[in-house]
Parts: structure tokens; C-alpha cells; sequence
């Protein structure tokens, strides 16, 4: 027998073989990012080039939720159980401004980043982002699942719980709180407690 | 029916000092008191033919100039075989901001007075089914009140952490 014959690799090399190049997005779609979602998914970028054109509707054949868009306090437990009920192994793509930070949506019902409710492993920056970024999130989640990946995914299970959400670099003490608009007259914002001139 | 006809219907009806009125470009406001919104609004929709409540809202007018009442209710109606619209205003206040629903005239208030109850807290005597309709059922505050911070109080964080342990 030839040397050229047979060559000797690792199951897990194997495994994240297969899995890299045939993720399935669940498209998580809840505002304008989801429409760049769909124009990285159409013929001009064509994420099939991937492996990653397969998009599904149902949870529970994708492995990689692509949560596109703002996400409010009463879609936190909807998105937690579409999570769930992906079956391992799985990832999670925040994209966009708001998925990773609140965005400009600095508000009172606007989750300030998806991260602190559910894993997350690739962020995509942008306000929306190109669909081109979106193409290099599964290129650099690719590379994180062959360099990373096993067999049987243990390399989840060796997460531990993390401490609590990091507070936010811009957190608002409660003594700081604004109320807006404060005075109408000049449109300016007071801090709570304090009169208008 | 003109809003000249329908002013001067409102004055014999309710008496000439029962209301107020304003007016901005082809936009003719009627302020009325809010023990009397009701029948006013009732007697619009019974003569006057407003057959649609096209929308309705609620103003904090907490620390505007010259305010004398903590919240402004606003109701629009339309006409819509004449295309006439009016406005319908009026004022309630803390701490017990409530009026009589209009679900029994026009079926649109059931939504319409939700919302105004989910962002103000203004309370619908009559309404079949006064429940949150935007914000989550447990929360208890109403944040469009001037009063209530622009970051809310804390509850955006205040949701369960799921990790990569749990699933």
C-alpha cells in the first residue's frame, strides 16, 4: 500500500470538519439587520459559498442562531427558549449594534446586549452591518469550531456559569438617573430630583 | 355636518360654558371636563355621525409650562362618510387618573385604552379587559410618565441568565 493511500487525523478534526461547513443559521430576525441577513443570503453574496445557505425556521434542525436586530425585555424569554430547543452542538452569532450593546436603543424595555442573557460567540459590529461582515463572522465562527471543536462537544460542557453580567462601560447610576424631557421650555434633560429653572 | 353645526349641537345640547374649544389650521379641538367626556363623546357618535375613533392617546404634561393637569387624554375621531375629523380632549390627574372606557361606543377603544393604560396608568372604568397590551404583564410601572427615568428602573437587566451549561 502507497503512502499517499490513507492519512491519519483526528475524529474531532473530522467532526468540526463536517460541522463548519454545513451550519445551519436560525435566523433570529427582529429588525433591519435581519434584511441584511437576507441580502447575505441571496444570490449577489451568497452564503452557500460556506455551507451556511441552509436557513431554517424551526429551531430544532439549525446549529447556529443569528440574532439580527433589537431585542426587548418581552422577546428575552421567547429567544432564551428558541435557544433551548436547538439541538448540540450549537452557536450564536450577535449581530449588530443592538443584539451586541442596546445600540442607540438606550431605553427602558431594550435589552443592553443579548450576551447577558444567552451565549454568545461571534459579534458582528455595525448599524446594520455589510453582509460581507456577515460572511466573515461564519468564516472566523469556522475557524473557532475547527480549532476548538470535538467530537462530542465537551468543550460546552467545560463552561462554567459566568459571574453576572459585567456592568455596561456607560451604566447609569440610580442617583444619576435622567428624566426626559425634563424642561420643555429649553428641551433639556434633568437628573431626577432636580427643579427646572 | 360642518364643525360650525356640530359646535353649536354641543352647546345647545351640554349648555355654552360646558366646553372649550381650539382650533390649529383645519384641526378644531373640543376640551371638555372629565366627568362629562362620555356623554359628550356619545352624543358625537349618536348625532354627529363620528362613527370611528381613529385614535387615542395620552399627554403628561408634568412640569410643562403652565399646566394645571398632570395628564391630557385625546381621543380623534372621524366621520367617515363626511370625512369630518374632531378632537375630543380632556384632563385627569393623580393620584387616581381614571375615566368612563368608550368600548361601549366604538369597539376600537379596546386596544386604544389599553395602551393608554400600559404607558399611563390612566384606569378605563367599564373597559372588558384592562390588561398591559405592549409591556410584559409583570411589569409595574408606566414608563411614558415624565417622572419615570428614560433607562427605566433596572428591569432590562432583571431578566434569567441562561449559560452554554444550561443548554
Amino acid at each position: 500500500m502507497a503512502l499517499r493511500d490513507f492519512f491519519v487525523t483526528t475524529l474531532d478534526w473530522a467532526a468540526s470538519l463536517a460541522r463548519k461547513n454545513s451550519l445551519w443559521p436560525m435566523p433570529f430576525g427582529t429588525a433591519c439587520c435581519a434584511i441584511e441577513l437576507m441580502a447575505a443570503g441571496a444570490s449577489r453574496h451568497d452564503i452557500a459559498r460556506f455551507g451556511a445557505e441552509a436557513m431554517r425556521f424551526s429551531p430544532r434542525q439549525c446549529d447556529l442562531m443569528i440574532v439580527a436586530g433589537r431585542v426587548v425585555m418581552k422577546m428575552v424569554p421567547v429567544m432564551q427558549r428558541i435557544w433551548l430547543q436547538m439541538p448540540e452542538p450549537k452557536w450564536c452569532i450577535s449581530m449588530g449594534a443592538c443584539a451586541s450593546s442596546g445600540g442607540v436603543f438606550d431605553t427602558y424595555c431594550t435589552v443592553q446586549g443579548i450576551d447577558r442573557f444567552i451565549p454568545v460567540d461571534i459579534y458582528i459590529p455595525g448599524c446594520p452591518p455589510r453582509p460581507e461582515q456577515i460572511l466573515q463572522a461564519i468564516i472566523d465562527l469556522q475557524e473557532r469550531i475547527q480549532k476548538g471543536g470535538t467530537l462530542t462537544g465537551k468543550e460546552f460542557a467545560a463552561r462554567t456559569r459566568p459571574k453576572n453580567p459585567a456592568p455596561l462601560a456607560l451604566e447609569v447610576l440610580p442617583a444619576d438617573k435622567m428624566v426626559a424631557p425634563g424642561d420643555f421650555a429649553t428641551a433639556t434633560r434633568l437628573r431626577e430630583g432636580e427643579k427646572s429653572p | 355636518m360642518t364643525h360650525d353645526e356640530i359646535l353649536a349641537g354641543l352647546r345647545e345640547r351640554f349648555g355654552p360654558d360646558s366646553f372649550a374649544t381650539a382650533e390649529f389650521r383645519d384641526n378644531r379641538r373640543v376640551i371638555v371636563p372629565a366627568e362629562r367626556v362620555h356623554a359628550v363623546l356619545a352624543f358625537l357618535k349618536g348625532q354627529c355621525g363620528f362613527d370611528m375613533l381613529a385614535e387615542m392617546t395620552a399627554v403628561d404634561y408634568l412640569r410643562y409650562p403652565n399646566a394645571k393637569d398632570r395628564y391630557g387624554v385625546v381621543y380623534c375621531l372621524l366621520d367617515t362618510r363626511a370625512g369630518t375629523r374632531l378632537v375630543v380632549k380632556t384632563f385627569v390627574n393623580d393620584p387616581e387618573p381614571v375615566l368612563p372606557s368608550a368600548y361601549p361606543l366604538w369597539k376600537a377603544a379596546d386596544w386604544l385604552e389599553r395602551e393608554v393604560y400600559d404607558m399611563y396608568g390612566i384606569r378605563f372604568d367599564g373597559h372588558p379587559d384592562l390588561r398591559r397590551i405592549l409591556m410584559p404583564e409583570e411589569f409595574t410601572a408606566y414608563p411614558l410618565r415624565k417622572d419615570y427615568p428614560l433607562r427605566g428602573k433596572g428591569e432590562r437587566h432583571n431578566l434569567p441568565v441562561l449559560t452554554r451549561a444550561e443548554g
